[in-house]
């Protein structure tokens, strides 16, 4: 994640793609079928036909719409209160910083169904922040759209701020010093020179925090539980398909597919071409 | 570039070498059957190897006191057991899970087997009916079913195509009752769980998950001229990889002896 760094030897890394050792191609072939062969059974057993039909279901509207909803409001969530993290996390020095990401980035590698678990404990009706929550204000989390939102919001964050973070530790801070030096507060600096300078990492961060919003499904089974129109997303719709038909789990996870194509193609620019480019 | 082909080929190595031990290890179950003896069913044959068995989720406790039965009475088997919804376990056998017993919360899920040549016939057990359960704190004063319909009370309920959830329905319909959920859940087990855990007011659940959760909720008695029941098909499956260890479990959950394990936790004779 450091895409800033320029390669010198740039020549030599292309003419080395020729002759590739068989030792290194056999297994890199497998690993490549491997990737690319459920997916296309997918494509193989999708009911083509009767697709429009499984498609047009008001559940699976309301299921997609949800989902692009919450996924949505989870980033723009993760925007308003993960940015400035990220920005602290780059460049404020304190003891306990290493600490302090690692933690951040716990959810990235956390189960989502422990997330789901850890914040009912925290958030829920009973929950250590959430019984407060209850008593003082009457809100609940758990069983709400706003739900949703929460979980997601608290498993595609950390997309966001590693992505963001990366691109502000390698910005040009010069332009940020000469600001300064003439007189910029920091919040000016931060506005006008900073995000326009990580403009493209905050939209790819942005754009892989809502794939991975729109994903979600462990944490929002378990905090936010399952009600269509209200709670279940197209994930959970296609577990709940799953069980009584099977074409139609075939039908929306298709949908799904094509939203991962589609975040692919609008990140190409940031991943499919290579480090030199950002 | 010498030391780099080496190490990238122990890699291979070993990565042949795992693949090798996944394989081997999938395939151990349906090897051991080879004791014979199965001919003189009168006394209990060696059995070893493991069965697995794919039981509904309300089945656990029962099912698990019943698994480490069958494993004393045959020294060196091994009793695999997987909870969940029973379409869902359904589906699981249908798409070739190598499971040797199914036991179904609901004739309807095990038709589905039988149909797909899973399974040529089935018996029925147990049957069980429904319960509400409650925290212990019981904070929206829920004191009968019909309780369930009031907007202000939280409601977890299963799916509708889970055995729980079709039973549920049952009960609502012969109460004449509208019940708004907050929450369908995939399985009984998580029902229980939402109220365990204080989320919601109430819960649909079998006696037995009232049982089984001891002082974590309260059960409420639904009358009988409301409540409704599933009764509980097992078979063990044509496909089985331990067809011998498949029946011997079939038979031990018909015995006095499972019906008492069965009926200490709340089921009863179909």
């Amino acid at each position: 994640m450091s895409p800033r760094r320029s390669y010198p030897h740039r020549s030599v890394r292309e003419s080395g793609q020729r002759g590739v050792p068989a030792l290194i191609a056999a297994p890199a072939l497998v690993a490549f079928a491997f990737l690319l062969l459920p997916l296309a059974a997918l494509l193989v057993r999708a009911p083509w036909r009767g697709l429009g039909r499984l498609l047009s279901e008001s559940d699976v509207l309301t299921a997609l719409r949800l989902s692009l909803e919450c996924a949505t409001a989870a980033t723009i969530a993760a925007l308003v209160f993960g940015v400035p993290l990220a920005w602290v996390l780059a460049r404020m020095r304190f003891p306990g910083l290493g600490l302090v990401r690692a933690l951040v980035t716990l959810p990235l590698v956390l189960p989502p169904v422990v997330g789901g678990i850890a914040l009912l404990l925290a958030l829920g009706r009973n929950g250590i922040v959430g019984r407060h929550l209850d008593e003082w204000f009457g809100i609940t989390l758990p069983f709400t759209t706003a739900g949703v939102i929460v979980a997601e919001t608290f498993v595609a964050m950390p997309f966001l701020i590693v992505t963001v973070e990366g691109a502000l530790r390698t910005a040009d801070r010069d332009i940020e010093e000469a600001a300064v030096t003439l007189g910029a507060s920091r919040l000016t600096v931060f506005r006008r020179i900073t995000l326009p300078a990580i403009g493209p990492s905050l939209v790819a961060g942005s754009i892989l925090c809502w794939a991975r919003a729109l994903g979600e499904f462990g944490a929002t089974i378990t905090f936010a539980g399952n009600l269509p129109g209200t709670t279940q997303t197209m994930p959970l719709a296609i577990y709940e398909a799953f069980e009584h038909d099977p074409e139609a789990a075939i039908a929306l996870s298709l949908v799904l597919l094509l939203v991962a194509v589609i975040v692919l193609v609008a990140l190409r620019d940031k991943w499919l071409r290579g480090p030199a480019s950002l | 570039m010498q030391t780099r082909i080496i190490v990238l080929t122990a890699v291979a190595a070993a990565a042949v070498a795992v693949a090798a031990g996944c394989s081997s290890s999938k395939n151990s179950p349906s090897s051991p059957p080879a004791s014979p003896g199965a001919g003189g069913a009168t006394s209990s044959p060696a059995i070893s190897g493991t069965v697995t068995v794919f039981a509904a989720a309300s089945l656990k406790e029962a099912f698990t006191t019943l698994a480490s039965q069958f494993e004393s009475d045959h020294p060196g088997s091994h009793v695999k057991l997987s909870f969940g919804a029973s379409s869902d376990l359904a589906e699981q056998i249908n798409q070739g899970a190598p499971a040797d017993v199914f036991a179904s919360a609901s004739p309807k899920n095990m038709q589905q087997v039988i149909s797909a040549g899973g399974a040529s016939t089935s018996t029925n057990f147990v049957k069980n009916v429904m319960e509400v359960a409650v925290p212990p704190s019981n904070p929206a004063h829920v004191t009968s079913v019909t309780d369930l319909a009031k907007s202000s009370v939280k409601v977890a309920l299963c799916q509708p195509q889970v055995p729980c959830g079709a039973v549920a329905a049952e009960v609502f319909t012969n109460a004449k009752i509208t019940v708004k959920p907050v929450t369908l859940e995939p399985d009984v087990k998580s029902t229980l769980s939402k109220v365990e855990l204080n989320e919601v007011d109430a819960g649909m659940v079998y006696v037995t998950d009232v049982r089984a959760a001891g002082s974590k909720v309260t059960g409420i008695v639904i009358p009988d001229n409301l409540n409704a029941s599933t009764e509980y098909p097992i078979a063990a499956l044509t496909k089985a990889p331990h067809a011998v260890g498949a029946q011997a479990f079939v038979d031990l959950v018909l015995s006095p002896a499972g019906e008492a394990v069965l009926s200490a936790d709340g089921f009863q004779k179909p």
